[in-house]
């Protein structure tokens, strides 16, 4: 296989991944304290620069909250920006269940008082071949995992999106099975890249982003991701998931951003960033491959997909 | 009752409504207006208006057997042209756009996913019933010949559906639509023009 140089991660980008947890808790002090939703987005974007890898760009607030997947709202691209309005993602709880010694309906304002918001960059590559580059605030899942205090018996993470039809048109049909359900290896959950996000670009998340908190994990399809979520079950079992439930055949519970693993609809071995012209070659977990392939060790991962 | 002769002198305006959106999403397209991932709504839109137009074409030939309707048949070629244009704006969007004339890519892509392996079949049927459309073609050949090609309108329409059905992830409800509006028309004329005659034998 021919290594691009461009795949070679330079001392630069090296020394950036180092430096952006000391910037990410600087900037979560701002953040913290600044009154304005909009404070970092309309104020200066540079505050991400050091995050961003050499090759990246951020897209901007405009891209990311008007190109969505989130059928709650609707199959359109733009349907959830323009069918989010009626949703109210306040007052706001977790309700964490299952195998775990802390069972508790979680305020969310109490939450985020316990934990540290911080700033993360992360490429987004969904699974029908576009991506974005999107400033993130949010906090590790492994914190709200350690409030949750799991028994040994916990294998798994499942997590469930609010079921809401008055407030989301797309539940009124049966465009999937309601409600939505992800989930995640332990090991997978706990691993630092993984966050819980609450906002994006300075900005609280907007509904159709998956208000008002949403998992974020970087080096899976974006579907992985879900949005708003009511729910958190610790199980023993790999818990279903909606898409592979749907079509097995086409997402696995896994789906790691894989360029050697095709799709039967999109071919994964290179992607459209938004905003721009040429596809680019996808990066192997999503240019995480440092950071994660150490979970899948030994793992057929054309297998488990 | 709508005669032949006075439908004629509409079809400049057929015309011009039919080659309006192609202007308006080049327009849209170059202005940064067809939304945050344009190429793929530039590809989504000439797909489906050419899905349209050979459904409208299927239409025509099923309603052009009540001879209230005659008239209509004066548009149909048109419209199946204008089907074949939109079609392949489309493909060429996929080429060029979507893939930058990365062929070995290309070639690869259409025979890996059935998907686009159904729509470019699609394309390719469409190719005859293009070239034999001029009315030279049609007295060269022989109706009886002219008339077998272009059935294959039939199975580049329900192939063209399925691409579209396959393509789409979830509520399949539209793409459905297609295929049963073009499984109803084909059955009519089976109808009418196959089993109707035979017993009339």
């Amino acid at each position: 296989m021919k290594i691009l140089p461009s795949e070679i991660t330079s001392y630069n980008k090296y020394l950036n991944r180092r430096r952006f947890i000391k910037s990410s808790v600087a900037t979560g002090l701002i953040l913290g304290t600044s009154t304005s939703p909009y404070a970092n987005h309309l104020s200066n974007e540079n505050i991400y620069d050091n995050q961003l890898d050499e090759n990246d760009k951020l897209n901007s607030f405009e891209d990311i909250t008007t190109y969505n997947n989130f059928y709650e709202f609707g199959m359109g691209k733009t349907d959830p920006s323009e069918n989010s309005g009626n949703f109210k993602s306040k007052p706001w709880s977790i309700s964490l269940e299952g195998l775990i010694n802390n069972p508790q309906v979680l305020d969310l304002e109490k939450l985020l008082r316990q934990v540290t918001i911080e700033d993360r960059v992360y490429r987004l590559r969904c699974v029908e071949a576009w991506s974005m580059v999107i400033p993130w605030q949010g906090f590790p899942l492994s914190e709200l995992i350690k409030i949750a205090d799991p028994l040994s018996s916990a294998k798994f993470i499942q997590f469930v999106t609010v079921f809401r039809p008055e407030e989301m048109p797309g539940q009124t049909r049966r465009l999937l099975p309601w409600p939505y359900v992800e989930g995640l290896r332990m090991d997978e959950a706990m691993h630092p890249l993984t966050i819980l996000s609450t906002g994006l670009y300075g900005h609280d998340l907007l509904n159709q982003s998956g208000a008002p908190l949403r998992l974020v994990v970087p080096w899976k399809y974006g579907f992985k991701s879900i949005k708003s979520i009511a729910s958190i079950r610790f199980v023993d079992k790999q818990p279903e998931a909606t898409w592979s439930m749907l079509a097995p055949s086409e997402y696995g519970f896994y789906s790691n951003v894989n360029n050697f693993v095709d799709h039967p609809r999109w071919s994964q071995g290179t992607e459209r960033r938004i905003g721009e012209f040429k596809r680019r070659e996808t990066l192997m977990f999503n240019g995480y491959e440092e950071e994660v392939s150490h979970l899948y060790k030994g793992m057929d991962l054309k297998k488990y997909y | 009752m709508i005669s032949t002769q006075s439908f004629k002198k509409t079809k400049p305006l057929i015309f011009l409504i039919i080659i309006t959106p192609i202007f308006f999403w080049a327009y849209q397209f170059s202005n940064g207006q067809l939304g945050v991932n344009p190429i793929e709504k530039l590809m989504d839109n000439l797909g489906e208006m050419a899905l349209r137009l050979i459904v409208l074409t299927l239409f025509i030939s099923s309603l052009s057997e009540f001879r209230k309707f005659r008239f209509l048949i004066e548009a149909r070629r048109m419209i199946g042209l204008f089907a074949f244009f939109y079609v392949t704006c489309h493909f060429l969007t996929y080429i060029v756009l979507d893939h930058f004339l990365d062929f070995n890519f290309i070639f690869k892509d259409i025979l890996k996913r059935p998907f686009i392996t159904f729509g470019f079949i699609s394309f390719i049927l469409l190719i005859p019933l293009v070239i034999t459309s001029p009315k030279r073609m049609l007295k060269k050949i022989g109706y009886k010949i002219w008339k077998r090609i272009h059935y294959l309108i039939y199975p580049a329409a329900i192939l063209a559906s399925l691409h579209f059905y396959m393509l789409v992830r979830a509520n399949k409800i539209e793409p459905a639509i297609y295929i049963f509006l073009i499984l109803l028309l084909l059955l009519y004329r089976l109808f009418y023009r196959v089993i109707l005659p035979r017993q009339a034998q």
